[in-house]
C-alpha cells in the first residue's frame, strides 16, 4: 500500500537519492584509484563523482584536506535533501543526524572536563551533527552549565533525562556516557520507525528495523569486547545494551555474562551471520581489533570491525532493491561515509608509500 | 475516532426509529424496493456518468503524480530519462481519456422525457445499465491508473540506474495499462443493449 501515498512527500527525494547512489564509486573505480601515483591523480579520478567539490584543493593536498572536502560534499548533499524533506521524512532525517550529535556532544563534554579551548573543539565536530545552538555549548565553563545547556538547547535532551545526571558526566567514563546516549537513541529511533503513523507497517519500518537491530547487536558486541580488562562491572555493562536486536533478549543476557572472547562468541552463536564472523576472525582478534577505520591491522585476514562494516554495507546496498522507503537515505549516507573512509585509506596508503596494504578498503558495488 | 462516534450515532438512531415504527404497526414502510423504484432513472444514469469520468480522472491523476515525482527526482542526476519516461505519463493520461470517451457514449443516451412516461421498464433498464457500466469503467480505470503510476515510477528509477532496464519495465507497464481497456470493453457491452430514454 505504501506505493499509493509514499510519493506525495518522498517521491522526489527518493529519485534524487537514487541518483546519488548511482555515482558511488564502483569496484573498478577503486581499482583505478589504487593505481594512482599521488594525491593529484586521485583527485582527477574522483572528478566524475565529486566534481567541483575538489576543485578548490591546492595541488597535492594533504589526505585530511581531501577527506574534509569529500565530507563537505556529503554534508552539502544531505542538507539539500533535508531542505526538501517534509512530514515524517524530515523527522527521519533529523533522527539520522542525532547519532553525529551524540558524538559531538561527547567530544564537547570531554573538552570541557579537560578544560580545553572549546572553540578548537568545534572545528573537530562532525558537520552532520551540527546544530544551530552548538556554539552556545562552548560558552559553558563547567560541567553543570554544559549539562543544562545540552538539556535545553539540543534535541538530545530525552536521551539524557532520567538516565544521566550532571554528576554522571563528571564521574563516569566518557565512553559510558556516549554509549548510554547511543543506546537511548537507538531505542528511540527503532520505536519511531515502527510506530510513526506514516512509517509503521511499511517497508521503511521493516528495513530500518533490520538495520537498527544489526547496529544494536554490533554495539553490544563491541561494548562487551572492549570492556574486558576494564573496571566496567557486568551490571553496568548490561545497562549499555540496547533493548532490541537479533541478540535480544537471550543473546544479550549471555553477552552480559561473558568473561572472555569465547563467551562472546558463544553468546552470538545463535545468529548465523555473527557466528560466521567470529569463526572467520578466529578467537585471537582481540589484540588486533582495529580495521580500516583505525588504520588497519595490515594482515590479509579481516578484523571483526571490517566484517561488521562489510555487513553494514551489504545491508545498505540491499535497501536499494526496495522502492517507496525512507531507508534509502539512511543507506546512502552510510555508503557515502564508507566511501569517504575508503578514499582516505587509499590516499593515506599512497601518501605513505604503503602500497601493500592498499587493498584493505570495502567496496560493495 | 470521530468516524466511529458518527457511525455509532447513526446506527443507534436508525435502530430506535426502526423499532418505533415496527412496534407501531408501520414496519412495512421500510421498503427498499419502493425506494429504488421511486429514484428517477435520470439520477441513476447521471450518477453513473459522473462516477465514470470522476473515478477515471482520479486514477489518472494519482498515477501521474506517483510517476511524475519519481521522474523529477530521478531526472536530477540522470537528465536523459526525462523524455523517454513521458510515455509513462501518457499511459496514465490514456486512462482519463477512456473515462471521457465512455462518459460521452453514456450521455448520448440521455434525452428529455415527460414525467408520466419516465417510469417505464425501458427507462429503468437504461438508468441501471448506465449506473453500473459507469461504476465498472470508473473503478477499473482508477485501479489501472494507480497501477500504471507505480510501474511508471519504478520504470523511471530503473532507467536512471541502468538504461537497458527501461524497455523491460515498460513491458510490465503496458500490461497494467491494458487493465483499463478491459473495463472499457465491459462498460460498452453493458450499456450497448440499453435504449435511449423515451
Amino acid at each position: 500500500m505504501e506505493g499509493l501515498y509514499f510519493n506525495v512527500n518522498g517521491g522526489y527525494l527518493e529519485g534524487i537519492v537514487r541518483g546519488y547512489r548511482n555515482v558511488l564509486l564502483t569496484g573498478s573505480q577503486y581499482g583505478n584509484l589504487t593505481q594512482c601515483e599521488n594525491i593529484d591523480d586521485i583527485k582527477m579520478q574522483l572528478g566524475p563523482s565529486y566534481g567541483d567539490a575538489l576543485a578548490s584543493l591546492p595541488p597535492n593536498p594533504s589526505t585530511s584536506a581531501l577527506a574534509d572536502k569529500t565530507t563537505e560534499k556529503l554534508v552539502q548533499d544531505f542538507r539539500y535533501l533535508q531542505g526538501q524533506a517534509t512530514g515524517s521524512l524530515a523527522k527521519f532525517m533529523e533522527y539520522l543526524t542525532y547519532s553525529y550529535m551524540i558524538d559531538n556532544v561527547a567530544l564537547l563534554i570531554t573538552g570541557t572536563l579537560h578544560e580545553r579551548d572549546t572553540k578548537e573543539l568545534l572545528e573537530r565536530c562532525h558537520p552532520l551533527g551540527w546544530f544551530e545552538t552548538m556554539p552556545v555549548l562552548c560558552v559553558a565553563t563547567n560541567i553543570e552549565e554544559l549539562y543544562n545547556s545540552v538539556l535545553i538547547e539540543t534535541p538530545l535532551a530525552p536521551y539524557f533525562k532520567g538516565h544521566l545526571s550532571h554528576h554522571d558526566l563528571d564521574e563516569l567514563n566518557i565512553e559510558i556516557v556516549r554509549n548510554t546516549l547511543y543506546k537511548n537513541y537507538l531505542e528511540d529511533f527503532h520505536h519511531f520507525v515502527n510506530n510513526d503513523s506514516e512509517m509503521a507497517m511499511t517497508p521503511t519500518g521493516e528495513i530500518m528495523s533490520e538495520i537498527l537491530e544489526f547496529e544494536a547487536d554490533r554495539r553490544a558486541i563491541n561494548i562487551t569486547l572492549n570492556s574486558f580488562g576494564t573496571e566496567l562491572s557486568k551490571d553496568q555493562r548490561r545497562k549499555l545494551y540496547p533493548d532490541f536486536g537479533k541478540l535480544y533478549p537471550e543473546g544479550m543476557l549471555m553477552l552480559s555474562r561473558a568473561d572472555d572472547i569465547e563467551g562472546v562468541s558463544l553468546a552470538v552463536s545463535g545468529v548465523g551471520d555473527y557466528k560466521r564472523f567470529f569463526d572467520e576472525v578466529g578467537l585471537n582478534q582481540s589484540s588486533s581489533g582495529v580495521g580500516n577505520m583505525a588504520g588497519g591491522s595490515g594482515a590479509e585476514s579481516k578484523s571483526l570491525e571490517d566484517l561488521f562494516y562489510q555487513k553494514e554495507m551489504e545491508l545498505s546496498k540491499l535497501v536499494f532493491t526496495q522502492q517507496f522507503t525512507h531507508a534509502v537515505i539512511y543507506a546512502w549516507v552510510k555508503l557515502r561515509e564508507q566511501e569517504i573512509r575508503n578514499i582516505t585509506w587509499i590516499a593515506e596508503c599512497i601518501a605513505q608509500g604503503q602500497k601493500d596494504r592498499i587493498g584493505n578498503y570495502i567496496s560493495v558495488f | 475516532m470521530s468516524v466511529t462516534y458518527a457511525m455509532g450515532g447513526a446506527v443507534t438512531a436508525l435502530t430506535i426509529i426502526g423499532l418505533y415504527m415496527l412496534f407501531n404497526g408501520e414496519g412495512e414502510q421500510f421498503n427498499v424496493g419502493q425506494v429504488l423504484e421511486t429514484i428517477s432513472p435520470y439520477a441513476w444514469a447521471d450518477v453513473g456518468i459522473a462516477l465514470c469520468i470522476g473515478l477515471s480522472v482520479v486514477g489518472a491523476a494519482w498515477g501521474i503524480f506517483i510517476t511524475g515525482t519519481s521522474i523529477l527526482g530521478g531526472g536530477v542526476k540522470a537528465p536523459r530519462i526525462r523524455t523517454k519516461n513521458l510515455i509513462s505519463i501518457i499511459f496514465c493520461e490514456v486512462v482519463a481519456i477512456y473515462g471521457v470517451i465512455m462518459s460521452i457514449v453514456f450521455s448520448s443516451k440521455l434525452s428529455l422525457v415527460p414525467e408520466d412516461q419516465l417510469y417505464s421498464g425501458s427507462n429503468y433498464y437504461t438508468g441501471y445499465a448506465l449506473f453500473w457500466a459507469g461504476l465498472t469503467v470508473g473503478m477499473c480505470n482508477m485501479i489501472c491508473g494507480i497501477s500504471v503510476g507505480i510501474n511508471g515510477s519504478s520504470a523511471a528509477l530503473a532507467d536512471a540506474t541502468d538504461g537497458s532496464l527501461f524497455v523491460k519495465v515498460l513491458v510490465i507497464e503496458i500490461f497494467s495499462s491494458v487493465l483499463g481497456l478491459f473495463g472499457l470493453i465491459i462498460g460498452l457491452l453493458v450499456q450497448g443493449k440499453a435504449n435511449e430514454f423515451a
